[in-house]
């Protein structure tokens, strides 16, 4: 019996695909908010490089000391005399290059390793596993403070020692994933059947096993940007940053340094401290919607 | 507890440490940094002697120290003096050892670090529970991500936010230190005395609070979630047993047991967690002591902070690896 279709009588609606995508944003708001964050951040330090000679400004000597925020000054200035409003113009841009250029290596050497390990097995994954277990007990501050304290001399440090010195542990939480990832979808039918059809490793790792953790990497990546900010903040927060470059961190360290609440000297402290507590918290929120995105079962249903 | 099993995992764990520490000790004998020169250079800057001074007053400390010796004697040393529980001597505050000025911050760190983890594991896991509970109130439920996102910003942030407008502006608590220093000559076992650190306590505990609740109640409502679906709950809800029952015998407790596990690893990292912090606040714990060594390129002290640290975090992953079976039933002492 064929049923009668009015051929007029409109189909149910399928969304369209953005609609789709606007609802899911919409049952997973961290995303689109840490994003707009993100973009808020990095389009005040571009427009505001763009619009404030911050190779200056953001220097000692380039305005008088001390000044609360005014018409001139808008955040105020520092006691060295650094335009506070170059200096988080500027800033924001150094610790995202720190965080990128850390995270970028993270991701690199921890994907890198992760695979090897997982794919291959045996003992390079014994070798692997016990030289991640050893840099797991030695807590990431303590390890940076001594290879940034007795490596390093402190006068030299530049925002890419700070990188280096951030990614030596970047790697790792990426690795573990990746191992984990690999074992899993190792014995899937899909890579059997590749292996049967004569692919070799890297091509199975590329094509067949790369795609499926795209989300996972994603999170990875964000997490060891966030990872190797809050690194470089702990190691310029101890005096051990790079003295000549105003990044957030040490523009929060000269002004714990010099007692700038005791002083009274507030737009010192709360510009930097807002700063990267937003910087941290766009990167969490971008974090928790692509751990969402990778992970099905935490998704909340409306 | 199999016996053969006990003794795999301390071995492990003896080799672990020790892979740690070989790397501490030379990592930073491959720079080119020479700490007792670079100690008596700053010496030397603030208080001007002839440079030739310097050579030799380097030469003496470095035989004093052992730093003259090849490499692989310097390194047995290093070890041999470990197993005797020797940490070596403090150079920013020479005659005074390592092991002295470690033991005399130590109480505070303990102090601190483990009632913030206990009350942060309190709160933290009863948020989360509650999130998970399909019954509780909508605002519980949303309270995850915002203690999420705060989880991601160091706790030295609030630290200063909190100095500032607590502390600073509306003077209600103390904006550093340990005690009032006018008030108590030293360390005391007396009443006012115990009342006077809790109040200057409040404010570095609370960082570290603020920062770690999103951490336990992100993990509880994970594990909540799991649990939710299980049989046993359903079950227990068809047997009409009253909801307080099902909370706290079926669900919490099921639920619990990694937050346990993640107990002990925090507080295998009691001793390193709250560095920044207590830095921040002058609270006379290691975070100030290492400020200071680094400050002052005092190698020796920084090494043996992080000797403590190791030690500490070794001791609690296997401590959790032991106790995890008795925990929980469905694991069994196997292979590792």
């Amino acid at each position: 019996m064929a049923i009668a279709l009015d051929p007029q009588a409109p189909l149910i609606a399928q969304p369209s695909r953005w609609t789709l995508v606007l609802r899911y944003l919409r049952r997973n708001p961290s995303l689109p908010l840490g994003l707009v964050l993100l973009i808020f951040l990095v389009g005040f330090g571009v427009i505001g490089s763009l619009l404030i000679d911050t190779s200056t400004r953001a220097y000692p000597l380039a305005a008088p000391p001390v000044q609360p925020p005014s018409a001139e000054y808008p955040l105020g200035t520092d006691r060295d005399g650094r335009d506070l409003l170059a200096v988080m113009v500027r800033g924001v841009l150094l610790t995202g290059a720190v965080g990128l250029m850390a995270g970028t290596v993270g991701i690199v050497v921890g994907t890198t390793v992760g695979f090897v390990a997982g794919y291959f097995g045996g003992w390079v994954d014994a070798v692997i596993r016990w030289l991640t277990e050893v840099l797991m007990t030695i807590p990431p501050l303590v390890l940076q403070v001594i290879i940034a304290s007795t490596i390093v001399d402190k006068n030299k440090v530049t925002i890419f020692t700070m990188a280096g010195v951030a990614s030596v542990l970047a790697w790792m939480g990426t690795a573990r994933m990746v191992r984990a990832q690999v074992l899993s979808l190792r014995e899937r039918a899909f890579v059997n059947m590749a292996r049967l059809s004569g692919m070799s490793n890297l091509e199975i790792i590329f094509r067949e096993l790369m795609p499926n953790m795209l989300p996972y990497l994603a999170a990875s990546f964000v997490g060891a940007v966030m990872g190797a900010i809050g690194a470089s903040f702990g190691l310029e927060a101890l005096g051990l940053g790079p003295v000549r470059e105003p990044t957030i961190g040490m523009t929060i360290r000269w002004a714990v340094y010099h007692s700038a609440i005791f002083n009274q000297w507030w737009w010192w402290v709360l510009w930097p401290v807002l700063a990267l507590i937003l910087i941290f918290a766009s990167l969490a929120l971008i974090n928790r919607g692509l751990d969402e995105l990778a992970n099905p079962r935490v998704r909340r249903t409306e | 507890m199999p016996l053969a099993y006990l003794l795999r995992r301390v071995a492990f764990m003896i080799f672990v440490v020790w892979s740690a520490i070989t790397l501490l000790f030379f990592l930073p004998r491959l720079s080119p940094i020479n700490p007792v020169r670079e100690r008596f250079a700053e010496l030397q800057r603030s208080t001007g002697w002839a440079p030739r001074d310097l050579e030799r007053l380097v030469k003496v400390y470095e035989v004093k120290f052992g730093l003259n010796k090849p490499l692989h004697e310097q390194y047995v040393d290093y070890m041999s003096s470990l197993l005797r529980g020797d940490l070596g001597y403090s150079i920013m505050r020479y005659p005074r050892t390592v092991g002295d000025l470690i033991a005399q911050a130590l109480p505070w760190t303990i102090g601190l670090l483990s009632v913030t983890t206990l009350l942060t594991f309190g709160i933290g896991t009863g948020i989360g529970a509650l999130a998970a509970w399909p019954r509780s109130p909508q605002w519980v439920k949303g309270l995850v991500t915002p203690l999420v996102v705060l989880a991601a910003i160091p706790p030295y942030l609030l630290g200063l936010l909190l100095i500032y407008f607590i502390a600073f502006r509306a003077k209600l608590l103390p904006m550093g230190g340990a005690y009032t220093l006018g008030r108590f000559t030293g360390p005391e076992l007396s009443f006012p005395f115990l009342l006077d650190v809790a109040r200057h306590a409040i404010l570095p505990a609370l960082s570290l609070i603020l920062s770690t609740v999103g951490f336990w109640a992100l993990g509880m409502r994970g594990m909540g979630v799991t649990v939710q679906g299980e049989d046993y709950v359903t079950f227990a809800e068809h047997k009409g047993l009253s909801l307080r029952r099902i909370f706290y015998a079926y669900y919490v407790r099921n639920a619990i047991l990694p937050q346990v596990t993640a107990l002990a690893l925090a507080f295998g990292s009691i001793v390193s967690s709250g560095i920044l912090v207590e830095y921040l606040y002058g609270f006379p714990g290691l975070g100030s002591l290492l400020n200071a060594a680094i400050l002052a390129n005092d190698f020796f002290v920084i090494y043996g902070i992080g000797l403590i640290t190791i030690l500490a975090v070794a001791v609690s992953m296997m401590v959790v690896d032991l106790l995890y079976p008795l925990l929980d039933p469905r694991i069994r002492y196997t292979r590792a």
